[in-house]
This record gives structure tokens, sequence and C-alpha cells, in this order.
């Protein structure tokens, strides 16, 4: 048995009836990364030693009939969440030999519910970009193209989900960068609400945008996961106090009757015509299953590429500031203190790093903050109220989660502006802090895998859980898998 | 040309707090470098800050205490710079929605009562401490006092002498210890004040430009520096030049002003809101729980010791500036002594005891109702005043009541005629030159006989009698 094609329900019953030992699960999955992350390049770190004394004690708490949520479980985690002991680069130079003496806080629940560390995924430098192509280290590739990009930046935690090289993964997501990779590695990612989960031990790339989510195979996975992560954090004063159901019980409910908004200003002239088609078919499927589709109009949308990169930006400038060789990570040296800061930051940072820092360092200057900063907050208020206002008539609202499929590598580095151009229809979510939720929702003609954004009200993750869910068992996208064997390289 | 300086002060003060503002670590003074420190502080990549909410308290009650609004909707900025005993590279302050705004405090200059006004009173978080010695060519950080509370309380441009300014800072710390808030101690650190000065001349409305001055650690230092800056500022003027904006360094040593400029350029700190803390939002009812158990604050304690004590303005300033002083006063007069009187012996002679050996009321062994029993005695004529310098200094230094200390010394005053009346003869047959001499019209000698009549009785007797017999034998 191909073990590692497991998702999370599978692996647990199999792992609860003494099928399978989680040293054999985490074996299978140390296989299959020995014989394809050659090719895919998902991860930065393997864990190997922890993660066999973490199956041990998994298969321990098995054995005694006391097995948690996700006990034995091998989970990858986006290295930009801090993992106590083992190596959180971010992938970037800066970090390279940074080793928290911390965990974050969802590590941590992870940990508390039996999950298995098996490594942490490669993503764009410090979360900025759509690619991968912004590592520090190397570029993940796409399963299903291996020329191709797994999008990003988690792309490490979506390459690996859909390549088999872990049961399920986390990422984060700050203009997208859980939703599009998933959607260009034909797998399930999660947003959730701004607030639901701890922020706390997530490397910072912009505060009020980033969130965590899961990566998984289907959507009960991202179910399963968001349960164990979600919840008000004392560490984190923006994690919201706010009740968590069990998102697993609402999944298999019926979406008869459930308002669907779909958004004019996502299906412009001039898109990808498979994905117009594939998510329009998609409507349709949601509609024969009952749903009631109702053309919206979210009339700020044009502004928030814009206000996104003054906003995530400005928030990053000040993030990054951290990084200055006095304290942990990377030092070069210099003649005096200026000249160690400048070294240090100029040879550790990446490009795309150093010009969205340069770019929220200005947008924050004083003579120009009212002109950005207050600008770009005045238009994220207008972006928020746009759903506000779209969810009075409906229950969620449909679109694509990426222009275009997954795009090769190299085509879009010399081009920051059309790279930022990727996360067109992810990013407004983020200014509104809502949750939002990409399904597998068809194929191209070069076989690359084309998502569903199903977006939701604040704290509502059930709604789109179940709309999801419901397309999902109707539909059988999410069972395809890419043929790493056949592949070029 | 006669000018008047403007001046406003920038004052932090150290919260007495047991933990810091953004996390559990200790705020104590003095331990091993970095031995109080943890990866919310030190600024590790993915940590938070949490508010402690005791900080919040601090400077709402600090707020209330000096008439400030409290804002039920506050908020935390970023100030971005680069330092390295700064570790995120920006400080957790406020800027635009501080906590409390509005207020003013009452200073006594001259005996007259001065209003300043406070514009605003924000919490921010201290940065660590770089230490050059011992380093070598490198320079080491230690951030046990990252992250430690302060408050930030501002000043309007009210002030206008640098005895107001010291009277003011005064006034702060008399409140914030009052509030138990600050310990107030300016040679550690716990309060910092940096002034903004400028000068015009008398009657002309616009400000001048100012300078900064920075760096003044001790009350001693708050009078000079503004003293020195003023003249300084002055005299550019006068010989035709003009005031720079800038930043000037106190040097105590030096005893002047000097200007920083290119060590600091003019700073543009990128301020905006932290997204990492959520706004900050009061309701009134905490808002009134807190004013209702506020103490009785010096200002009100003053004007209670004025209608109550009737004491003058300058005594009731002084002994409210410190809790314990005016519970020391209140305990004398409740123990029978006369107010004016225990105010007198607090503000003269246990004064001048308690600073010769740099000691504070609290470790004074004398107790109130000793002053107030002693003060008895030399109302009933029992110890003439004279002597009661010595009881009292006797009190003081041993802890034992002044009547034991009358007795054992032998120091009750001698009021019987017949035994005062001898000395004066004694001293008059044995100076007939000086007895020549007053009664030629020499008047000043009564002093002259006073004191040798005191020699002989050993300062016992009673100054009254022995001016009354004087008169009546010599004239």
């Amino acid at each position: 048995m191909e073990l590692y094609r497991l998702n999370i329900s599978e692996a647990r019953e199999l792992l609860d009836k003494r099928k399978i030992t989680a040293k054999e699960l985490l074996n299978s999955i140390y296989q299959r990364i020995e014989s394809v992350d050659s090719k895919v390049k998902a991860f930065v770190t393997l864990s190997k030693d922890k993660a066999y004394e973490m199956a041990d004690a998994s298969q321990k708490q098995i054995n005694e009939g006391r097995s948690l949520t996700i006990q034995g479980i091998p989970v990858a985690i986006k290295d930009n969440m801090c993992t106590k002991g083992i190596r959180t680069t971010c992938s970037s130079k800066i970090l390279e030999n940074f080793i928290p003496p911390y965990e974050s806080a969802v590590t941590s629940r992870l940990n508390e519910n039996g999950y298995v560390l098996i490594g942490k995924t490669n993503l764009d430098e410090f979360a900025m970009g759509s690619s991968t192509e912004n590592s520090g280290f190397f570029t993940t590739r796409n399963p299903w193209d291996i020329e191709r990009i797994p999008g990003g930046s988690s792309g490490g935690s979506a390459a690996a989900v859909a390549a088999d090289e872990c049961i399920a993964a986390l990422g984060s997501d700050t203009g997208g960068s859980i939703r599009q990779p998933a959607a260009l590695c034909g797998v399930v990612g999660l947003k959730p609400t701004y607030g639901r989960v701890s922020r706390y031990g997530l490397v910072a790339f912009a505060s009020s945008l980033d969130q965590i989510g899961p990566i998984t195979k289907n959507v009960k996975d991202s179910a399963i996961l968001l349960n164990i992560i979600s919840g008000k954090d004392p560490f984190d004063s923006t994690s919201a106090p706010v009740a968590v159901p069990d998102f697993t019980k609402i999944l298999g409910d019926e979406v008869k009757g459930l308002k669907i908004g779909i958004p004019k200003e996502y299906f412009i002239k001039g898109m990808d015509r498979e994905i117009e088609e594939s998510v329009k078919t998609a409507i349709k499927k949601l509609e024969s299953l009952g749903a009631i589709p109702v053309e919206i109009s979210l009339p700020h949308t044009e502004y928030a590429v814009a206000t996104y990169y003054v906003l995530a930006t400005s928030e990053a400038s000040s993030n990054l500031a951290r990084y200055d060789g006095v304290k942990y990570g990377f030092r070069a040296e210099g003649k005096d203190l200026m000249e160690i800061y400048m070294n240090t930051r100029a040879q550790g940072f990446g490009a795309e790093v150093k010009r969205r820092i340069m770019l929220g360092t200005y947008a924050l200057s004083s003579g120009y903050y009212d002109a950005y900063y207050k600008k770009a907050q005045q238009a994220r208020t207008l972006i928020k109220a746009d759903f506000e206002k779209a969810f009075n008539s409906v229950d969620m609202i449909v679109t694509p989660t990426s222009p275009t499929a997954a795009f090769k590598s190299g085509e879009k580095t010399e081009d920051p502006l059309q790279m930022y151009l990727s996360d067109i229809f992810t990013i407004s979510v983020n200014l509104a802090g809502i949750p939002a939720i990409s399904i597998p929702c068809g194929f191209t003609s070069n076989n690359l895998p084309i998502g569903l954004q199903i977006i939701g009200k604040h704290f509502d993750e059930e709604s789109i859980l179940k709309a999801a869910y419901a397309y999902e068992q109707s539909t059988d996208w999410h069972k395809r898998k890419p043929n790493l064997w056949n592949t070029k390289r | 040309m006669e000018y008047e300086a403007v001046i406003g002060l920038e004052v932090h003060a150290q919260m007495l707090t047991d933990s810091k503002i953004f996390c559990g670590c200790s705020t104590r003074f003095g331990s091993e470098p970095n031995t109080q420190t943890c990866p919310v502080c030190i600024g590790m990549p993915g940590v938070l800050p949490v508010l402690n909410k005791k900080t919040l308290e601090f400077t709402i009650k600090t707020g209330l205490a000096t008439n400030c609004k409290i804002s039920s909707y506050s908020r935390f900025a970023r100030k971005n710079y680069f330092y390295p005993d700064l570790p995120k590279g920006y400080q957790i302050s406020q800027y635009e929605l501080p906590i409390c705004e509005h207020g003013y405090v009452e200073i006594v200059v001259d005996a007259e009562i001065r209003r300043i006004g406070i514009t605003r009173i924000h919490m921010e978080e201290d940065a660590g401490k770089n230490i050059h010695e011992g380093a070598g060519n490198y320079s080491f950080v230690d951030l046990n006092r990252a992250g430690v509370p302060l408050m930030e309380i501002v000043s309007e441009p009210d002030i206008r002498t640098p005895k107001e300014a010291a009277e003011y800072m005064k006034k702060l710390r008399a409140i914030l210890r009052c509030l138990g808030v600050c310990d107030g101690n300016m040679e550690q650190g716990s309060l910092r004040c940096d002034a903004n000065v400028s000068i015009r001349p008398v009657g002309q409305k616009e400000y001048g430009t100012r300078a900064e001055v920075k760096n003044i650690n001790s009350f001693k230092f708050v009078e000079k520096a503004l003293e020195y800056e003023i003249k300084r500022q002055i005299k550019v003027i006068e010989e035709g030049g003009k005031i720079i904006q800038e930043t000037r360094l106190w040097d105590s040593n030096k005893g002047i002003t000097e200007s920083m400029r290119g060590k600091e350029e003019a700073h543009d700190y990128h301020y905006f809101p932290e997204p990492d803390l959520v706004p900050i939002t009061v309701e009134q009812k905490w808002i009134d729980e807190i004013k209702a158990s506020l103490p009785e604050l010096p200002d009100a304690k003053r004007k209670r010791f004025v209608s109550e004590y009737g004491l003058p303005e300058y005594d009731a300033d002084l002994l409210t500036s410190e809790k314990t002083l005016a519970q020391w006063f209140e305990e004398a007069v409740k123990s029978g002594g006369q107010p004016k009187a225990v105010a007198n012996w607090m503000m003269g002679e246990l004064a001048k005891l308690l600073n010769e050996e740099n000691k504070s009321i609290e470790e004074c062994q004398l107790k109130p109702k000793q002053l107030a029993d002693m003060l008895k005695l030399i109302d009933n004529g029992t110890i003439s005043g004279k002597i009661a310098k010595t009881v009292f200094e006797e009190m003081y230094k041993t802890g034992k009541d002044a009547e034991n200390i009358v007795k054992e010394k032998g120091l009750i005053q001698i009021s019987d005629e017949g035994t005062i009346e001898k000395a004066v003869d004694e001293v008059i047959s044995k100076n007939p030159k000086e007895v020549g001499r007053f009664k030629a019209g020499d008047e000043k000698l009564l002093g002259f006989f006073v004191g040798q009549i005191m020699k002989l009785t050993k300062g016992k007797a009673n100054p009254q009698i022995v001016n009354e017999l004087l008169k009546k034998k010599l004239a």
C-alpha cells in the first residue's frame, strides 16, 4: 500500500485499527520524499530525528488506545512558523541558521494533538512572492509540471501535499499565499478569518494580514486541522475570543438554498478562458446542488492590489527591521555600526524583500504617509465595506482563485508587477480579514489544476467548508494525482 | 532687551510594575546583563507583544491625578529606528491616540500658584542599554531594560523659568510617588527629563526657535541646565545670531549644553499604528473605579494643609511633596503639636539633620509624637527654645524622649528669679568695664551680658527673665 497517498481520515483509521504503525507511515512519507523531492524541492529542512521520536511517542498513545486527533500523522510546516529546536529560515539567508528557542502557537497545538513534524517547507523569502522563486535557497517545482512554479508563497507546502510528500501541511496567507499555491497544485487551501488562528511564532510579514491555515488533500482534512489550530491565544492579542465550532460537523450538510455571490469584477474581459470556463462550470455544479447564484458587485476591487502593496510593504518594512545582525541570524562584518547594518541587510535579504522594504519605508515616510499609508487604510475600509454589503444578500462569494494556472519558472520574475497580479483574486480577502478556501475545480488543456475560491463571512468558515465539501463530493478533481515519473527531469 | 524663556518638559517615568510592558520578564534593576529577557523582549522572529494591564492602570492613575481626560479609545504605534539596544528595530509607543490628554498640575513658585498644562501622557517600552566599557573593539548590548514600561508625560510650553521647571519636576515626582507608580529616582534613571527651550522678548507672543536639551539626569541639574541654555540662547541672539532647532546634551561636568548635531540627523520615525496590538478600549466604569481608589494627591493635600492647619502655601507645598513627610507632619499634629511649630521644626532642624546624613524621613528613628511632646515642654516653659535644639538633636540621634533627655542632662529651664538674679549680679560685678560702656550708651552690649549669663547657667536660664533683670539692674 502506498501509505503516503493517505489523507488524514484514512490514516487515522488505519493507525487506530493497528493496520499500520506511525513509524510505517512515516517511513513511507520519507521514502516518498526521497524519491520525488529532488524533483519537487518542497523541503528546506527535514526533521527526521524529531519525526521518529514523535512517531514513537504517538505509537505509544495509539497502543494505549488514547490517540488524539492527528496522532501519528506526518505534517509539513511552512518554514516561517517557529519550531523549537528545528531550524526556521523563512527561506532567507538572513535566518539560514536560526533555531528558535520557542514553539509557534500552531505547532504547539498540533503537538498537543499528536502530530509528527516531518520537515519545513520552502517559501518565497519571508512569504513575499507568488511562485517560491523568491526563496533565498531554491525554487520549488509544481508536481504537475516541474518546469512550472507551484505558486507561492506557501509553494513548498502546497507542492508537498500535491506530491504526497506529507499527509497534510500548514501554510500562511497574507495576500493569497495559501490559496494561490493550493489552486496551482490542485489541493485544498484554507485561509481562516483574521484572528481565528494565533500568529504567535509565525514570522511576521504583514501583521494585519497574515493568517495561518491548512493545505490538505481534501476539504475534510482542512476542517480537521482548522479545529486544532483555531481559537484565542493569550500570546496573540489579535487572536479573537470567538467560539470555535467543530468544523467537521457541518460537512455533508446540504447547500440547498445557499446564495452564492458572483462578483462581476472577478470575471473580466481578457481573463484566461479555461479558468473562466472551469469556474463557471463549478458554479453550475453548485447550482445543481441547490445553491442560488446571485450576481453581485465589489466595486473597489480594482484598488485591492495597490492597497495591499502599500499596507503589506509598510508593515513589512517595520517587521523586518529586527534582522540587523546584532542579536541572531546572519551578520556581515563592517567597520562601524552603520556598515554592519548595511552589509548584513544587503547580503542577507533577497531582491524582492529589499524591494518591499524600500516600498514600505517610502510609504511611511513623513510627508508621504497621508498619500500612501493613510489613503490605503481608507481604501481598505471601503474594500471591507464592499464585502459587508455583499454579505447582506449572499451567504458566500465564489471566484477563481488565480487568474492563471501555474506559469513557467522565470516567466514573471523580471516583471514584479505582473507577479503581483497573481494575487489579484485573493488579496481583497486578506484586506477584509474574511475567510476563503481554494478547492480544485478542473484542469487546463495542459493538465494544470484550476482552483475555485469560496469566500465567507467573518468567522463563518463553516459555510465555506460546507459548500466546498459538497462540491468536492460531487466531483473527482481532488482525486487526480500528478504523475511525477513522467516528468523530464 | 529683556527676554523670557518658554519651556516645555518631556518626562519619562519608569513604571513600578513587577513585569515588563509586553512580556512577563522581571523589571528588577541591576541584574546580570540579559538575564531578564525572553523571545518577546529581545525581538525574536514571530513573537508578539501582549499588553501588561497594570501599565495601563498606572498610566490612567497618573492621568487622573494630573487632571487629564482619559481616552476611551487609544492605540499603540511603532516608532521605527535602528539602534542595537532596540531589538525589534522599532519602539512600541503611542502616537496619534495617547491614553491621557489635556491635563495640568499646579506648582507653587514664590508663594504663587501656577498651572502647568499637560499635553499628553502615553505608555511606551524602554530600550536596552549599549555597553562600551570592557568590550574591546566591540560593544555589548544588555536587554534587561528592553520592554520596561515607561510613561511619557509631555507638558505644554507653560513653564517660564528654570525654577518653575524644577518645581514642576518636583510636583510630578510627588504625584508619581504618591500614586506608587514610579519611584521618581532621577539619578537611577527611573525619572528622566528632556526640555524644549526657547526664548522671546518679553511681551512677544510668538515662540522663538527651540532647542531640545537632553540628558538632564538629576533634580539639581534641571535648573542648572535650563539656566545655562537660556543664557546661551540670549547670548546668541544678542550677538546677532540665530537659534538653530537642534538637540543639545547637558554635560553636568562642564556645566554646559552641547549640540548633538552630526550625531543625530532630523529623524523620520515612520510612525504607524502597531498592528500586533488591538486598540485599547477603556470602560468608564473602570476609570471611575481607579478614580475612587486614588490616594489624596499632593495638590489636594497642600490645599487642605493650608485650610485645615493654617500653614503658609510654602510650608504646605513642601510638607506635601512626599507622602511620608505629610504623614509625619499630621501624626505630630495629632499628638498635640501646634501645626506651624511642627512645620518649622520639620523644615528646619529635622530637614537639616536628615540632609546631613542623606536620609529620608522613613529612615528616621525620631517619632512624630516625640516632637509634639518636646513642643509641649517649650510651651509650658520646661525648656527654652534654645535648649530645645540640643534636646531635639539628642532625640534625633538616640531616639529617646525629650523629657528623659531634659532630666538626664539637667536641661530644665531656670525660671526662678532668685537663681537668675545671682547669676546676673555675678556677671555685672565681673565686667565693670562693659557695664560702664553700656551705661554710656553702648546698648549693643546687652547681648554680651545675656551670653555671659547663659554661659554661667549652661543655657538654662529663662531668657525672658534674664532680659528683664538685666535691664532693671543696668538701668
